[in-house]
């Protein structure tokens, strides 16, 4: 059935009429940890799309609570059907810290948690208390995976309560070194698994 | 009544089906100023959604110089949840030859129930003065963590700086945290608005 509204289509075959604004950014796929020691977005499974649908992709991430107290939430991509999660990076760091006993109110370039053509792990919320209230919280914008022509940018901005007694905020940016098409992104605490926590992802049009 | 098209559901009691793509993130409620002590948020903020951006608009105090706040609110009628935060900005003249970036000793927060300054400098009375930026608000119906919150903007000062300011922190209460609220600390807003949207 159709629904067509002063000569405009609203409803076709089953689904809003493309020329309907429906929002531009939108909900792709959202995973829950639960003692996960790995959560994965991999285009083509499970509903994730991570090609040239979209131009930028983003995570958000939720509660972040680790196993292990002062664990660093991190992330990698992989290209094709690789699961190596090993793509070369060069990053960028810098955070504000403040803590509850008023120490150490600062804002550095942090020399330790960059990477210089690395194929590691990056941090994406740096040491993460366990405390049972203990969790980070951010975004991560991955711009055009799917370009054969360009490295692929990303830019992140998180928080935590760091080691349980301290407000962190980061800023974290940089790039896949790379420019085959990237199809998969892998998240891991740094130590230990990631005992809660929610990410999602969406497509922005 | 439903509304089933090829098979599929698009409307069904009174809302778009679930299953129709939509737009994530979701226009909740707005507040305009008009010679406005405070402006609260007291209702839309719950476990609906995971996270809550509050996008604040050309917010011009009465007052020259008066600097952009916000308090939360986590269970009875103050604005006083207890907060840690971080402060610094970035900040450049109109005449040119004066920058900085820095952080700001002074605007932070550490184990406080004030009101936490949202633009790290005095905005400017002029006319055409003003701060825009945004606020958002982590999970803050939970009632098992601290509630994380960052926020960035950018003034025109009342000296004729162009001044960045980058706040983050959480409000160290495992309480939800309901109701929100805007305010200078000096003066009324004059003008502006203040939009709540919701992420899917």
């Amino acid at each position: 059935m159709t629904v067509i509204s002063n000569g405009t289509n609203l409803i076709n075959n089953g689904t809003l009429d493309s020329g309907i604004p429906t929002g531009a950014m939108t909900l792709i796929k959202t995973l829950t940890a639960s003692s996960s020691a790995t959560l994965d977005f991999l285009n083509g499974t499970s509903n994730v799309v991570f090609d040239g649908t979209y131009k930028e992709y983003v995570f958000k991430f939720y509660n972040i609570h680790p196993a292990t107290n002062g664990a660093d939430f991190t992330f990698q991509a992989d290209t094709g059907t690789n699961t190596n999660y090993n793509i070369a990076m060069t990053t960028t760091y810098i955070r504000a810290a403040h803590g509850e006993d008023d120490s150490g109110d600062s804002l550095t370039y942090d020399t330790g948690r960059d990477q210089a053509e690395g194929t590691g792990f990056l941090q994406v919320i740096s040491g993460i208390g366990n405390d049972a209230d203990g969790n980070g919280n951010g975004t991560l914008h991955i711009f055009s995976p799917s370009s054969s022509t360009f490295v692929k940018h990303f830019i992140i901005r998180s928080c935590t309560s760091y080691e349980d007694s301290i407000a962190r905020d980061m800023f974290i940016a940089g790039y896949f070194n790379t420019t085959t098409a990237l199809t998969r992104v892998r998240f891991k605490m740094s130590s230990g698994n990631i005992d809660s926590g929610i990410i999602k992802m969406y497509g922005i049009k | 009544m439903g509304l089933i098209s090829n098979g599929t559901t698009i409307f069904d009691a009174g809302a778009i089906d679930s299953g129709i793509a939509k737009g994530a993130m979701t226009f909740i409620s707005k507040a305009t100023a008009s010679s406005s002590a405070t402006i609260n948020f007291t209702s839309g903020i719950n476990s609906t959604y995971k996270e809550y951006v509050f996008i604040f608009n050309n917010i011009h105090p009465a007052t020259d110089n008066a600097s952009f706040y916000v308090g939360f609110r986590d269970g009875d009628t103050d604005y006083d949840a207890v907060k840690t935060s971080t402060s610094f900005r970035t900040f450049h003249n109109e005449a040119g030859g004066t920058t900085t970036l820095a952080y700001t000793t002074g605007d932070d927060l550490v184990q406080s129930a004030a009101f936490l300054k949202l633009s790290l400098g005095g905005v400017g009375a002029d006319a055409d003065q003003c701060t825009s930026g945004s606020l958002t608000l982590f999970n803050p119906s939970s009632t098992t963590f601290v509630k994380h919150f960052i926020a960035s903007s950018n003034m025109a000062a009342q000296d004729d700086y162009s001044l960045q300011g980058f706040v983050s922190g959480y409000c160290n209460t495992t309480a939800a945290i309901d109701g929100v609220q805007f305010k200078m600390n000096s003066g009324n807003i004059d003008a502006g608005t203040i939009c709540l949207y919701g992420i899917a």
